[in-house]
């Protein structure tokens, strides 16, 4: 199709990507905080390998009777995109268990709260993890 | 041999990248502080020997795995990214060397082996940053040194570390994802990742929207890294409560590499195209410029946190230097490189000596108030500290009145008084902070039952080694303006 | 769960088709989807299914911690040591073409074959590491 609505995967975009960004922002719990730049980060990706589909392609396949090649670059580069996204992922995850043994909570107010009214309380070492 | 040195390029990334993960593979700290040392002094001489390559023959072109550009991955030295590899590599020879007392004081001593690797990757991932000539290569050394950073403050000795990290966290992946989402819409409308190639097709793209779209992502993406005003509430934070080594590094480097990236996107792919007089760029820098320069030094004066206090003074530099690409012209340019390398040293020196007292005082934590007496406990760190401090105010003879001297002399030309009315203020603020820290160090009595005791001498080294620089440059400009110059000579030519 | 004896059967048959279309995901990347990425996650999937299973004290016995860690490291040391082969032999770094002699094809499918697997060393133990450190967690000893 084309036209206004022939757009559709831009629509879809940018609803993940403001969807995103606004769990990011509006909720105070850390994890959810996470979930939040997750969906916004795999709307990029949206972004990047909708347009290079052509309708009708194939794969690159250097053969005779096919012609018309989808875009494989952004999927190479999605893929690290992917990867990347993951890493941060993990990292979040690790700081925000790390934040739950330091401060018992990982609601961003409390937190802050616990901050504000034990200012000193961590001048001893972190809560160690169990080495494992 | 010289078929190693014409592959310098590739290897002032591959050297560093390829330490983080023999140091993790050995495990032990007095390795990993020696890899880190030998990789960081390695990348210093592989900087300059490329600066002088580039100074004498132009830009040389690295074509990554042979593929020749703009269908391969191309690492492209000119004047604007060997002074970047020098300044820092620069920083990171003259910090790594010299941390291994306050790492092993702050740091688990399990984990010290884990901060040097990522001290590695970050140095890896800034150095590919300020190398690279293809757009989502940049990104992925973005991400590189990002998630390195992330992990060196969260290692930080206290608990709010964890925090200032998944905070910083959160902006800077918004940040990456915003640049990302720009270089998506520049290859949609040019069909090319190469930064050479896509300036020249984007002289040739009809239909501006997207364009200017990806400008705009660019802007606030790479802002956020660079910690524009208002987009700075990671630094205070970050910088305050991250492990010294870190917050040293990284306040010397990291946001300056952003500034770089923002620089190479502004003047040499968008300016060609002549797309600075659609949107009103330039007025924007001016303003948040100088809206950072002044109230954040404001904040600054009333910090109580002595860390927080030097990190929000980094945002009013970094606010100088975006004020280069607000006037733009040679002059402001060349004040603004300049700064790149002139805060590098200062702020770099600053958080060094400050590591010395953090190792040297009780319970690590530092206020403002803790400093008391410290020119008579620790006379040679207290004289590094005012040195450096006056070198952020801009006193004659240090490298940051070059800076300042060079930002004066643009905005004059192109007519900006209020401009050369703001930075004058804002140094008289920044006098004001400075003059608070020296003032509780000399004039108050230390408290009862403190030592006379000095920094050890290989941190002193280090510290008193950036100071030096601080006051070097200031002095000797042929490097830090001749280069500055020849970059921005470089950038502002690239219009055809 | 590994007092259910049905769970028990089950995934001692279905484990090694796992680990096996892992490899094949790593080895096919070059034809059709796959990789490196893809099949390291599908090769962890496949430990940390057995460690849901039979404990996570039993996966660790199957794989230990310092394996794990000593993997992360060896497969980036793969990537970069293509790169320095490339630049050994005479190319540029991550030159593919030189590394074999006579048919610069065969270099570039050599290249990716080892880089690949680099990166599915490094995927598959970076995601059991992460399992065996999240997992690890609820357990005081």
């Amino acid at each position: 199709m084309s036209g206004f609505w022939g757009h559709y995967t831009y629509f879809v975009t940018v609803f993940l990507m403001v969807a995103g960004l606004y769990i990011l922002i509006a909720r105070g719990n850390l994890l959810k905080k996470l979930i939040g730049l997750s969906v916004f980060q795999t709307s990029v990706y949206l972004l990047y390998i909708a347009p290079g589909k052509l309708v009708g392609a194939t794969a690159p396949i250097l053969a005779d009777g096919y012609a018309v090649y989808s875009n494989p670059l952004p999927h190479v580069l999605i893929l690290t995109a992917i990867v990347v996204g993951v890493a941060t992922l993990a990292l979040g995850l690790a700081i925000a268990v790390r934040i739950r043994d330091a401060y018992g909570t990982i609601e961003e107010d409390e937190i802050l709260e616990r901050d504000r009214s034990e200012p000193d309380a961590d001048a001893e070492p972190l809560a160690r993890p169990e080495r494992s | 041999m010289p078929s190693i040195l014409e592959h310098a390029p590739a290897l002032q990334v591959v050297l560093p990248l390829a330490a983080a993960p023999l140091i993790v593979l050995v495990r032990s700290a007095a390795f990993a502080w020696a890899a880190a040392s030998a990789v960081s002094y390695a990348s210093l001489a592989i900087a300059v020997l490329l600066a002088l390559r580039v100074a004498e023959g132009g830009a040389i072109s690295y074509a990554i795995g042979s593929w020749q550009p703009p269908i391969g991955i191309e690492y492209r030295v000119d004047a604007l990214s060997a002074f970047m590899l020098v300044a820092v590599s620069l920083t990171a020879a003259l910090v790594a060397p010299h941390a291994r007392r306050i790492v092993s004081a702050e740091v688990a001593a399990d984990r010290v082996y884990l901060l040097y690797a990522m001290y590695c990757l970050c140095l890896a991932g800034l150095l590919g940053m300020a190398i690279t000539g293809d757009a989502f290569n940049l990104f992925v050394f973005l991400e590189i040194s990002s998630l390195a950073m992330y992990v060196l403050i969260a290692l930080g000795p206290r608990r709010r570390a964890l925090l200032a990290a998944f905070q910083y966290m959160l902006l800077g992946t918004v940040g990456a994802t915003f640049y990302v989402i720009g270089v998506g819409f520049l290859y949609l409308m040019t069909g090319t990742l190469n930064l050479v190639d896509m300036a020249e097709r984007l002289q040739a793209v009809e239909d501006l929207r997207p364009v200017l779209a990806a400008l705009a992502f660019i802007t606030v993406g790479i802002g956020l890294k660079l910690a524009l005003f208002p987009l700075h509430q990671w630094l205070p934070n970050a910088y305050a409560f991250s492990p010294s080594m870190a917050s040293t590094f990284i306040a010397a480097t990291a946001t300056k590499v952003s500034v770089y990236v923002l620089l190479r996107y502004y003047f040499m792919v968008f300016d060609p195209a002549a797309l600075f007089d659609r949107l009103p760029t330039r007025e924007l820098f001016l303003a948040l410029s100088v809206a950072a320069m002044v109230t954040a030094s404001l904040v600054a004066v009333f910090e109580q946190d002595v860390k927080r206090l030097f990190a929000y003074s980094s945002v009013a530099q970094i606010g100088y230097i975006t004020l280069g690409i607000g006037v733009d012209n040679v002059d402001s340019l060349t004040g603004s490189i300049a700064h790149l390398l002139n805060h590098g040293v200062t702020k770099g020196a600053i958080f060094a000596l400050l590591g010395g007292v953090a190792l040297r005082s009780a319970g690590g934590a530092m206020s403002v108030q803790s400093l008391a007496g410290l020119g008579a406990r620790m006379p040679l760190t207290a004289l590094g500290l005012v040195i450096a401090g006056l070198s952020l105010i801009g006193v004659p003879g240090t490298a940051g009145f070059v800076t300042k001297w060079y930002l004066v002399i643009g905005a004059i030309d192109a007519g900006l008084w209020w401009v050369v009315a703001a930075i004058l203020a804002s140094s008289l603020i920044a006098a004001v902070y400075v003059w608070r820290v020296v003032e509780i160090a000399y004039l108050r009595p230390a408290p009862a039952g403190g030592r006379r005791e000095e920094a050890p001498l290989s941190m002193l080294v280090g510290a008193l080694g950036l100071v030096a620089l601080s006051v070097y440059f200031g002095l000797e400009t042929s490097f830090s303006v001749g280069g500055a110059r020849e970059a921005a000579e470089l950038l502002l030519g690239a219009q055809p | 769960m590994k007092d259910d004896i049905i769970l028990r059967v089950a995934a001692k048959i279905v484990m090694p088709f796992m680990l096996l279309f892992g490899l094949y995901v790593q080895f096919h990347g070059d034809f059709g989807p796959g990789g490196g990425f893809q099949a390291g996650v599908i090769a962890a999937a496949a430990i940390v299914f057995y460690g849901l299973i039979f404990g996570l004290d039993a996966a660790r016995r199957l794989v230990p911690d310092r394996l794990v860690e000593a993997l992360v490291a060896l497969g980036v040391l793969i990537y970069a040591g293509v790169g320095i082969a490339g630049l050994l032999l005479g190319g540029a770094y991550l030159d593919y073409f030189v590394l074999d002699a006579h048919d610069t094809v065969h270099g570039q499918h050599r290249g990716i074959f080892w880089v690949e697997a680099g990166v599915g060393i490094t995927v598959s133990a970076v995601m059991l590491k992460l399992f065996y450190m999240f997992a690890g967690r609820g357990q005081k000893e």
